[in-house]
């Protein structure tokens, strides 16, 4: 039940990029194909979900007893850059087909500031490990729903009659805002 | 001095950060919902930025070009801690308002980007001033999008209230009126046909800076690189494919006429 509650609340109530405007850049960048959207969101997924796992650990059994929670934020960007360089070889050397569809995707992930912030709010509201990985899972799920979400619709709208001055980027991002008053409709669930 | 006064200008104008370049769009679209809101996002950012340039360019010769990035996210995750460290003991409100988008500021492409564009580059003093103009421009662009938003959503400017609480537009400070906000600058812009990352001639790609390398300064390139490269080797491949059935459908063409002049003989 709890995780059900976990689901609801992180992948549609506060949605990562509609409510709390994380991995704004990914959203607005790479969202131009439902194909492209997806295999970006799906990597995303993967090194959130890990990240969550990975940096609970690190915090509660390392930096903490040593008394160094405050470098948790000098700790966490190195561990997600290392372990984006890590999945990526991996994923190279074990699952060729899955690198093949994410790898472009993989170096963008550092930068991603969704996947940080997943990790620096599981601390910051202590959340139990289990918490943690399923919160970064729907969390990271409910980019991948927004994105590919935004990405059939801008496949729409390319064939519609738009004013010249909103063509590009202002009509994605009145798009995105109609999208988050959508999302707000949510907000009663939990 | 010159120089310091044209990196300035460069900063705040020119090549602002949040109007012209379109970077840091997270905390643009997250913390201005007032503006003082934004001015304190703004100003932490400075801070960080010019601490960071001005370390980075002291160092510069000694990082190797190899890991220059590791090293560079190393140097700005600590100036952040320190900042954020200030923050929770002198301005507490400030640092509850800003939550997590202070630990965030390590992974603004604005700090890496001058870092890398700029500061790796150029001798102490000019990367310093780099970094004031650069956080300077941040500054104006989110207090300038936080006075908006406040006035017409909470009808007030750096929480004075002018405007009676029935003319509130509450819609403005919930996270789809930052949305609409900056929808409506940038097609301003591109009516205007101000020099913004929207309106780049050429911008064709499907990045969000246009794929325009000419006119970019942004670290972020080097991760973008990869997918503009791939979409270039997809449009050959594309076009060699069209080329290859154009040529087999002329081919065809050719040997049904030939068979066709064949049977009237």
């Amino acid at each position: 039940m709890n995780i059900f509650v976990i689901m609801i609340s992180s992948m549609l109530v506060s949605n990562v990029v509609l409510s709390q405007f994380l991995g704004i850049c990914p959203f607005l960048g790479v969202s131009k194909k439902v194909e492209t959207a997806a295999g970006m969101g799906a990597a995303v997924t993967f090194v959130i979900t890990i990240a969550s796992a990975i940096t609970y650990p690190i915090y509660y059994f390392i930096l903490e007893p040593l008394g160094l929670a405050y470098l948790e934020t000098i700790a966490f960007i190195l561990i997600i850059a290392a372990l984006v360089q890590f999945v990526e070889m991996v994923l190279k050397k074990f699952m060729p087909p899955l690198y093949e569809a994410l790898g472009v995707y993989l170096p963008l992930i550092t930068t991603n500031c969704a996947v940080l912030g997943v990790a620096i709010n599981n601390i910051t509201n202590g959340l139990g490990f289990i918490d943690s990985v399923f919160t970064g899972l729907f969390t990271a799920l409910g980019f991948l729903v927004s994105i590919v979400i935004l990405a059939s619709i801008r496949e729409h709208i390319e064939f519609n009659n738009i004013p010249e001055s909103f063509k590009g980027t202002p009509i994605v991002l009145v798009t995105a805002s109609l999208m988050a008053i959508a999302f707000c409709g949510f907000a009663g669930l939990v | 001095m010159n120089n310091c006064t044209e990196r300035l200008k460069n900063g705040i104008i020119t090549e602002n950060p949040t109007f012209v370049m379109m970077l840091g769009m997270c905390p643009t679209l997250a913390v201005t919902s007032s503006a003082m809101n934004g001015l304190g996002m703004g100003l932490t950012t400075t801070a960080v930025l010019v601490l960071s340039n001005a370390f980075i360019s002291l160092l510069r010769k000694v990082i190797p070009d190899k890991v220059r990035i590791p090293a560079f996210i190393v140097v700005v995750a600590s100036f952040v801690t320190i900042i954020q460290l200030l923050l929770q003991a002198f301005l507490p409100a400030l640092n509850s308002a800003l939550g997590v988008y202070i630990p965030l500021i390590v992974v603004n492409c604005i700090i890496l980007g001058r870092a890398e564009a700029y500061a790796s580059k150029n001798p102490v003093v000019p990367s310093i001033f780099d970094g004031l103009g650069m956080g300077l421009g941040f500054t104006v662009g989110l207090t300038l999008i936080g006075i908006c938003r406040e006035i017409l959503g909470s009808g007030a400017i750096f929480g004075f209230q002018f405007i009676p609480e029935d003319f509130h537009i509450t819609f403005f400070v919930l996270a789809p009126g930052a949305f609409l906000v900056l929808a409506c600058l940038t097609a301003i812009q591109n009516k205007l046909k101000l020099p913004s990352a929207t309106n780049v001639p050429g911008g064709d790609s499907s990045m969000a800076c246009g794929g325009n390398c000419a006119q970019c300064t942004g670290a972020s390139c080097v991760a973008n690189k990869g997918i503009i490269e791939a979409e270039r080797v997809a449009q050959k491949a594309a076009k060699a494919q069209a080329a290859k059935e154009a040529a087999a459908k002329a081919k065809a063409a050719k040997e049904a006429a030939a068979a066709k002049q064949a049977k009237g003989e």
